[in-house]
Parts: C-alpha cells; structure tokens; sequence
C-alpha cells in the first residue's frame, strides 16, 4: 500500500480542473459534490438556526411579545423543516461524497452525473420552501410533521409549494441514496470485502436503503395531502370515509426510519473517531455492523410510538412500546463498543475526539429519554411536552450534528490540506457544549411539569427555566459562528500543512493519499491487504 | 480518456444535470403556483407558464443526457463494471417506485381494514357511528360516503379485464423481443418490441375511455371518498408510469431501428424492460385490490 502515493501522480490524463462557477455548476466530481452538499448544509444550519433563534425570543417572556402566533407557526415548522431536510442530511450527504470513494478505493461515485443532479436540486427545493413565507397568507405553519387536518383543512394555499418542493428533495434523496448503494456494491477496490469497509461505509450503505424505502412512501403522504387539500379527496376525513390517523401512520412510517437515516451515518463517524484517538482497533467491528442493520430492519416496525395518544387498539400500543424498547438493545451495543474501544487505549483530545465523547455521553442522555417516551403509559403523561423536544434535540443537536462537526473536524486537513486554527476550534468546542446544555438540558424539566410544545406563550412558572434556556440558544447560535470563521479560515488555506497520515493513529485508505486529496484520486484501484 | 474500457469511465463536467434542477425547479414552482392559484381564483395565472417551460425543459434535458451517453456507450466507452452500476441503479430506482405504491396501497387498505369499519362502529367504536354518522352503512367498495356522497363502484369485467389481458400480454411480446436481441434476431426484436409499444398505446387509450365512462356515466370522480380516491390515484399513478414506460420502450424502438444495442450490450433495452415488468405487476395488484375484491 506503499505505492499508493506515487500512483496518484499519474493522473495527467485528465482534464485540468476546471476554474470558475462552471466547476461547480457542471461538476461530476465526487470531492467537489461533497464540498457543495456540505456548504449547502452548513448555511441551511444557520438560517434554521436563525428560526430557532426567533423562537428562543419570543420564548424568553411568557405572554406574546416579538412575533405573531401565526408566524411563530411557521418558525417551529420551516425551522424544523431545513433542519431536518436541509442541514443534517445533506451535511452527511456531503460527507459522504467526500469520504465514501476514498474509503472504499474508488475513483468516484458510481453515478457521477447523477450525483450532481442530486445536489443541485437542493437549493432549489429550499429556495421554494422559503419563498412561500413571503407568499399571502404565510408559509407551511403546520409543524414538520404536517399532521392532517392542520395541512389540510386549516393551512395556507402556500402548502402546494411546500408539497413539491418535498417532492423534489425527496427525488435528490433518492438520487444520492441509489448512488451511494451502487457505489459501494460496485466500486470497491479490490480486496476490499465486505467485512473490511470502515463503519462510515457500512453505516450510510444502511442509511441509503433506509432511504430509498421511505422516502418514497413520504412523497406519497405529501401527495395526498395536496389532494385531499386542493383536489377534495379525503384521505385524511372521515366524512368521505378517510381518517387523519392514517395520516400519522404513513407520515410515521416514513418518519421513524428517517430519524435512524440522520443518526446512523452518525454512528459511522463516530466509529472512524474514536479509535484514532484512542490507537486501538475498534471494539467490537462486526458487531457494529450488525447493530446498526438490526436498527435499521427495526426501524420500519416501532413508528408509532409517536402516536401513543392518538389512539389504536392496546395490542398496537403493546406491540410498538417493546419493538421500540428493543432498538436499545443494538443501540446499547453501539455505545458499549465505544467506550470499550476507548478503555485502555492510549487517548488524545484532538478536537475531533472531543466531539465525539461529547457525542457518546450527550447522545446517551436522549437515548434514555428516548427510552422513557417508549413506554406507552409514560408517554401519555410526556406526549407534545417540551421533555419529547429535549429528547430529539439530544440526539439530534448533540448527536448527529455534533458528529458532522467532529467528523467535519477529522477531515478537514485532508480535504484541504492545512491544520485548522485548532485555538478557535477548541473555543468553538467549549462553547457549544456548555451552551448546548444550557439550552437543552432544562427542556426536560419544563417538559416534566407539562409545558407543551409549539406554543408561543407559556404559564409563568415556566419563565425563570426558559430565560435559560433561550440565553443556551443565542449562545449556541453565535458559537456556530466560532465555526464558520475557521472554516472559512481553513478554506483559505490559511493553517499549517499537514501530512498525508495527518493524525498519528488514523487507519484506512483516506490517509493514504496525500493532503488535501487530489482532484482525482484511485484511477488505478488500490491494492488492500 | 479514450481507449480505456477496462477502466471505469468517469464522465467529464456535464450541464445537464444543472438543467434538469432547474427544470425541477421550474416545474415544482409552476406546479405548486398552478394549484395555490386556481384554488384562490381558478386562475393558474403564470404558474402554468412555468411549469410548461419546466416541463419541457426536462424532456430536453433528458433527450441531451441520455444523447451524450447514447453517444459514450456506442463508442465503448463503457466497461462491464458501469455495465453493472447501470443496472444496479435502475434495479433500485424500481424499488422506490414500488415504495410509492405501496404508500398508496397502505392508504386503500387501511380504509377497507380499518378506517370504514371503526366508522361503522367495529371494535370499540360504536360511539363513534352513533354520535357521527349513525346512518352510515359499511359497505366495499364504499358507494355512499359518511356525509352522503354517492358514487358506483367499477366492475372488473369489460375494460379492466381487456386491459389487464393486453398489459400481460405486452410483458410476454416484450420478454420475447429481449429473448430475440440476445439472440440476435433483429426482426423478432423489432417486431415484438413495436407490439409492446403499441400494446402500452391501446391501454393508455382504453383507461382515457374507462376515465370518461366513470366520469360521465357512473359518477365515479376523484373527490366520491375514499372509493374514488383510491381508485383515480393508484390507476392514475400506474397511468402515469405506463406513459412514461412506453415513452421509454419508444425510445428503444427508434434506438433498435437505427442498429443499436447488441446482445451483450444493451443496458438501456434490460432497463426499459424491467420498468415495464415493473408497472405489469404494479397492474396486476391493482386489478386484484381494486378492482376484482
């Protein structure tokens, strides 16, 4: 594997790169595709945030203070919304762009011209979402989870732009999703077998059928809710034979796999991580590998654990509270291999490995929460509070989106070829994790005593509580910029060059070609032993 | 990059994706301005417009794409391992097709399951009927909704059964034009795959007649509850995949006439092929679900 180094200078063959905006507008480059998907999501981060922001405002005082109801609505949805569709799973899209060729030892994604399709509907379908806020009568103000009737009967004439501009991110999901299965079952190196790829491989071909299953079944649901809006179906009422519970059930269907799809590839990070920071393997690899396909086949069997009030027969609420009870099991496993892969090891806290504790103890905390809203009589008494907002932000804040900074972090010098401003980022580390608690750890009590979700006022008991809580949010806010100032940095190549390896204990085929990664790399499939 | 076939052939820049987003956008605009207008004051107003320069700008798009790579495949270009990512990708893009079905399927079968009866008053919701609709009878296929709306349902005899004969019928021209190309025999492949087409024709043109009938004479619409919801958008759905299936065994056709494919080499005929199996069996669970039970 020696060799490898000086098969990458023989790439004269190829076209020089090309300058300008028709780089990235034509491109069919896997590394450029990656750097786009991951700026895209970077910048819906902080517009999503800055919703998040107006709602932490008008949040700051109990009674209505700073915006409308209506547009508090339309906040808590688009917020939701980006974040969700917009920030995470393009971000680990991106990511995997960038890192899935290099890991596996291909010269690109299968689909090349396919994948630059993918990406470039993303804005689009965004700049559709946010250009309905500004239409008469608002944007989408029904939640993410754009329940019937609210969608239905009670929304804006807005929600048929919000319906196609899912249609056409759900189409790039697919898109990325086919290119990243094909990809990986057709552009090994050879010798790469199965049992040999990094857990970031493994997790994301997982993710992608998750992906090519549900996402379908969500354009579906959105179909059906523009018909039942504009076209007088009823699907979702029960005047015409319908019921909007079945709404809930297919959204659900969709919607429980997707929240393993933004914390799988999660998983795959964290296991690139842990043990180059720890220099010792990774416990327990084919385990791994079968936890995280345990998750995902169990995925598809516990979706309405989110509806445990809405109603279904106590069979139902039985049958969905212990699948879902079980997820803990491969998910524990997980954490286990973690921490045993760090025991004993020889631990550094480069900032990488700094993100990813934060993310094993951090992402924990909402797993056993998560844990708590699993049993159905329990849940009945959480349901709709600020403790299920807790929850998700735990494993989706602290855990996905710490994991792409960590995993952002740990191949950053590889993509461009100098060490980060590592002050900055240890400031940057320091700050989010404190002000992340700060924001999201007092959710659990407020939500505990009852406070509900998605309502802009809230009894005055809960104020002292959410004044700290919105002081989290702005804190947390503004350490993103933190970030953004050394990505900046690091785009410019303002930072100290780096190795080819460079981290002391980094294993796998991205360390070594050289930093930053050539335009094309692997033309020649690389020999692995 | 020429003479390289036993490597794998990364295309260099390319406009059309970008020109396919755009379209996409152009069409989920327009589409989306089209609905939100003519709900406001039945006027689609410029969204119209835009979603007919999107959609045509899609099909130029397509015909520039699949021109360029037409062009790459029959210049060898193309190595057995893209042979197989081609392959392997469409296999999968069916199965999200499929997906989509199934979202509607679950929706027919969870209003005959359950969703009609608890409003007829099955397992604990006698309440429900009683306070509700307590003169609504539980009936499939449901002609006369909980609010009154009445409808008829449609048979599966006549046109349904003759098209459900002509789209099995076309699978098994289409499988034996594919048994001709890899054999070698051009007029067998000519022949039969010009009969699928013209099969894909009759069918779309026998749905327009069964539409019109249901419309005209029976008052079946879009908007008679969930009978004629379910039924105009899986039939509508499967409408729409049969145009675009012949669309695309067109397609092959004129590729076939002008000499192309071999038969080692014919991705693009396996592809069309199997999305046209795909919508026969999307067909024949439709047949059964909604029609015949």
């Amino acid at each position: 594997m020696t060799t490898l180094v000086q098969e990458q200078d023989d790439h004269d063959e190829h076209h020089a790169i090309p300058t300008g905006i028709k780089r990235w507008l034509y491109t069919t480059n896997h590394k450029d595709i990656g750097t786009l998907y991951l700026w895209f999501a970077f910048i819906m981060f902080l517009i999503g945030g800055a919703m998040a922001m107006v709602i932490r405002a008008e949040l700051f005082q109990p009674g209505l203070q700073i915006v409308e109801p209506h547009f508090f609505n339309q906040m808590t949805t688009v917020h939701g919304l980006i974040m969700v569709f917009g920030a995470v799973m393009p971000a680990f899209t991106g990511l995997a762009n960038w890192m899935i060729p290099l890991m596996i030892g291909a010269p690109d994604m299968a689909l090349p011209r396919m994948n630059n399709l993918s990406f470039w509907i993303l804005p689009f379908a965004f700049l559709i979402l946010l250009m309905s806020l500004f239409m008469e009568g608002g944007g989408p103000a029904f939640g993410w989870t754009f329940y019937a009737p609210l969608s239905t009967t009670y929304s804006g004439d807005s929600t048929a732009l919000f319906v196609f501009s899912v249609h056409i991110m759900g189409i790039s999901s697919i898109m990325g999703a086919i290119n990243v299965i094909v990809t990986i079952w057709n552009m090994r190196a050879p010798g790469m077998t199965w049992m040999k790829m990094p857990l970031f491989v493994w997790t994301w071909f997982i993710t992608a059928f998750l992906l090519i299953a549900v996402m379908p079944v969500l354009a579906g649901v959105v179909t059906m809710v523009l018909t039942d809006k504009f076209f007088g179906t009823s699907f979702f009422d029960a005047a015409g034979g319908g019921d909007p519970v079945m709404f809930q059930h297919i959204f659900w269907f969709f919607g429980h796999p997707e929240v393993y799809i933004m914390i799988l590839p999660a998983f795959g990070v964290i296991s690139a991580i842990v043990p180059t920071f720890s220099r010792k393997k990774l416990f327990g690899y084919s385990s791994m590998v079968y936890a995280t396909a345990s998750i995902a086949l169990l995925s598809f069997v516990v979706w309405a654990h989110h509806m445990f009030t809405t109603g279904m027969p106590v069979f139902g609420e039985l049958f969905f509270m212990y699948c879902t009870m079980l997820i803990s099991v491969p998910t524990g496993v997980k954490v286990f291999n973690w921490v045993a892969t760090m025991w004993r090891g020889s631990i550094s806290y480069e900032v990488p490995m700094l993100f990813a504790i934060a993310f094993i103890i951090l992402f924990t905390i909402g797993g056993f929460s998560g844990l708590m809203l699993a049993i159905t009589p329990a849940d009945f008494q959480y349901h709709d509070t600020y403790f299920v907002v807790a929850h998700f932000h735990y494993v989706l804040v602290t855990g996905a989106i710490f994991s792409i900074i960590a995993g952002t972090y740990y191949w950053l010098p590889k993509w461009t070829g100098v060490m980060y401003d590592v002050t900055l980022a240890r400031a940057h580390f320091w700050c989010s994790l404190i002000s992340v608690n700060l924001l999201f750890f007092p959710m659990h009590f407020v939500g505990l005593a009852g406070m509900p979700r998605r309502i802009p006022d809230y009894s005055i008991q809960f104020a002292d509580f959410n004044q700290w809580i919105s002081i989290g949010g702005f804190a947390f806010g503004l350490s993103q910029l933190i970030f953004l100032a050394l990505l900046i940095k690091a785009c410019r190549k303002k930072g100290k060059p780096v190795d080819t390896q460079v981290w002391e204990g980094a294993e796998g085929l991205e360390w070594q070609v050289p930093s930053p990664a050539p335009y094309h790399t692997f033309d020649k499939p690389p020999e692995i032993k | 990059m020429s003479n390289h076939s036993d490597k794998y052939y990364v295309p260099a820049q390319s406009p059309w994706p970008i020109v396919g987003a755009f379209s996409l956008f152009l069409i989920a605009l327009g589409a989306g301005t089209t609905v939100a207008k003519i709900h406001q004051s039945g006027d689609p107003g410029w969204g119209k417009i835009v979603l007919i320069i999107g959609i045509i700008s899609v099909l130029l798009m397509m015909f520039g794409w699949f021109r360029d790579q037409v062009k790459e495949s029959m210049s060898g270009m193309y190595n057995a391992q893209l042979g197989r990512s081609y392959r392997q990708g469409m296999i999968w893009f069916i199965f999200s097709e499929v997906m989509f079905f199934c979202a509607f399927f679950g929706a027919l079968f969870y209003a005959r399951i359950l969703s009609v009866p608890w409003l007829g008053g099955a397992d604990n919701n006698a309440m429900t009927h009683e306070v509700l609709w307590p003169a609504f009878e539980v009936i499939w296929p449901l002609i006369k909704t909980p609010d009154g709306t009445e409808t008829t349902a449609m048979g599966w005899g006549g046109l349904p059964l003759i098209n459900t004969l002509i789209l099995l019928a076309s699978s098994v021209t289409l499988h034996y034009a594919h048994v001709g190309l890899e054999k070698n025999k051009r007029t067998q492949l000519t022949l039969l795959l010009a009969a699928t087409v013209a099969f894909g024709c009759v069918f779309l043109g026998l749905q327009v007649l069964e539409y019109m009938h249901a419309y005209q004479d029976m008052d079946l619409k879009l908007d008679s509850g969930i009978y004629g919801n379910t039924f105009y958008l899986l039939t509508g759905f499967h409408g729409m995949h049969v145009t675009m299936g012949t669309l695309f065994l067109i397609v092959m056709l004129l590729r076939v006439m002008k000499g192309h494919f071999s038969p080692d080499n014919h991705f693009a005929f396996q592809a069309a092929s199997w999305y046209w199996h795909f919508v026969d069996v999307v067909w024949l669970g439709l047949f059964i679900f909604v029609y015949i039970i």
